[in-house]
């Protein structure tokens, strides 16, 4: 889970970075670069949930 | 972004007389991540702190140097769409080739910015980071991630870039240091914790925290009064060197950054008075330091009234944000590094967005590169790392206290009971 949240977190980083070379105008640059912050956040909530899963020799 | 100043003008002594003062940010912060841990391991949090910043000192004059360069330096660079991106400098090693003059200093300045983001990790690994594991951790972060960042924001690479490339205000911005040093230090604190786990013991079965407070409150609440002066000049230096401020604006720099921190102090007492009680001593030192992070990114940019905003705000997340990571999900942070660092780190940037007009997509842009790519980078760095050298310390390690297992004495000897001073004669 933490692997596919490391991933996602990379994916939204890409489309943001892309909408910047892709989109001239403000308006579909913008929508870009916020799906690209979505991605990300999947990713993060989905990194913290693998996190979340104590190591056996820490209980 | 601007070239250093020459050698031997004003900005420079101005600058030459701040970075004197930096030091005093290590020393505050190795008192308060010793405070804040267990007694049977404040030798090895001590000894581990200087083991970092000296690590992380000369990695970074070997290798990293060469990695961030300085802006107009040479460097690797791609060209998108006619656009081009500087990616990553090509400076000689071991600092070969370094003229006297401002350059020299600026690399005496990220050295000590280095060891402070080494410092991070090691409130947050406290208790059962290995010693030499938590080194060449260090070593990692001194030689590849902190040098690549800094280079994009400090260095002249694409994300000082944004403005000149695409529009987006001034490029990315942190005259400071909240992002380069502070976040990077904040998101390798988190790759560490994930991989190395809780302290035994600090989660039951259920997943319920357990409360394990720091061995000396003094020492957490002296180290941060201690890092007050060296962040003023901190801030102040990085904004004369990296973002081209004249020195008459140090005292409005220094201003911020002392409003922005007591806002947050204030912020912390508050809400852990209203919510406990009594007021927190920890979150309350952790809020002020919080502060002083997000000033980081701001102080060069608002009005003393925007920093004490951006400093209430701040001092609500840390204090929170320790409540959520330690209770709900599960990231033992002895230190609070992650919430202190990476998030109020980041609401600055953020904020810079917020109070500087056509700032805020360059700012939304430089965070998410810390998220999407620093952290997974850091990750990635800290697990190789731990395949082939396990970073987290055995049974006895954690039964005996780091003191006594990896340094073979304790930090306080005179705790020991001496069976001869109590047994009948």
């Amino acid at each position: 889970m933490k692997l596919a949240g490391m991933l996602l977190l990379l994916a939204g980083w890409v489309i943001v970075v892309s909408a910047l070379a892709l989109f001239a105008r403000p308006g579909p640059r913008d929508l870009f670069v916020l799906a690209g912050l979505g991605v990300q956040l999947l990713g993060l909530i989905l990194a913290f949930r693998g996190g979340a899963r104590l190591p056996r020799e820490a209980k | 972004m601007t070239p250093y100043p020459a050698a031997y003008d004003l900005p420079m002594l101005a600058s030459m007389a701040l970075v004197a003062i930096i030091p005093l940010v290590l020393a505050g912060f190795v008192l308060m991540n010793t405070g804040l841990g267990r007694t049977r391991s404040a030798a090895h949090s001590m000894l581990g702190s200087l083991a970092a910043i000296a690590v992380a000192a000369l990695v970074f004059c070997v290798v990293g140097f060469s990695w961030e360069g300085v802006a107009g330096g040479p460097a690797h660079t791609l060209t998108i769409a006619g656009s081009h991106w500087d990616w990553l400098a090509r400076a000689p090693f071991c600092l070969l080739g370094l003229s006297p003059g401002a350059t020299p200093l600026a690399v005496l300045l990220q050295v000590f910015a280095v060891g402070l983001a080494a410092l991070i990790p090691l409130s947050a690994g406290a208790d059962r980071w290995r010693l030499s594991a938590s080194c060449l951790s260090t070593a990692l972060l001194a030689g590849w991630t902190y040098p690549l960042f800094a280079h994009w924001v400090w260095g002249g690479g694409w994300l000082a870039q944004l403005g000149s490339n695409y529009g987006l205000g001034r490029g990315f911005l942190d005259a400071g240091g909240a992002g380069t040093i502070q976040v990077v230090g904040g998101l390798t604190a988190l790759s560490v914790v994930w991989i190395i786990g809780p302290r035994r013991g600090k989660y039951a079965q259920d997943g319920i925290a357990a409360a394990i407070p720091g061995h000396n409150i003094v020492y957490v609440l002296f180290g941060a009064l201690l890092v007050l002066p060296g962040w003023i000049a901190l801030n102040a230096a990085c904004a004369i060197l990296f973002a081209a401020a004249p020195p008459a604006q140090i005292p409005l720099i220094a201003l911020n950054t002392m409003l922005s921190a007591a806002a947050a102090c204030v912020a912390a007492v508050l809400i852990t008075r209203l919510r406990f009680a009594k007021p927190d001593a920890s979150l309350s030192a952790n809020g002020w330091v919080g502060g002083l992070v997000a000033s980081s990114a701001v102080c060069t940019f608002v009005s003393p009234l925007m920093a004490i905003g951006v400093g209430l705000i701040a001092g609500v997340l840390v204090t929170f944000s320790v409540e959520l990571l330690e209770l709900r999900l599960a990231v033992d942070d002895p230190g609070g590094a992650i919430s202190v660092h990476a998030v109020a780190g980041i609401w600055g940037l953020l904020a810079v967005g917020f109070f500087v007009p056509g700032q805020l997509l360059a700012q939304v842009v430089g965070v998410a590169t810390l998220l999407g790519l620093v952290l997974p980078l850091t990750y990635a760095l800290n697990w190789m790392l731990d395949r082939v050298f396990p970073q987290r310390t055995g049974l006895d390690g954690e039964r005996l206290g780091m003191d006594l297992h990896e340094l073979g004495a304790g930090a306080y000897p005179e705790f020991v009971i001496h069976n001869e001073e109590f047994v009948e004669r």
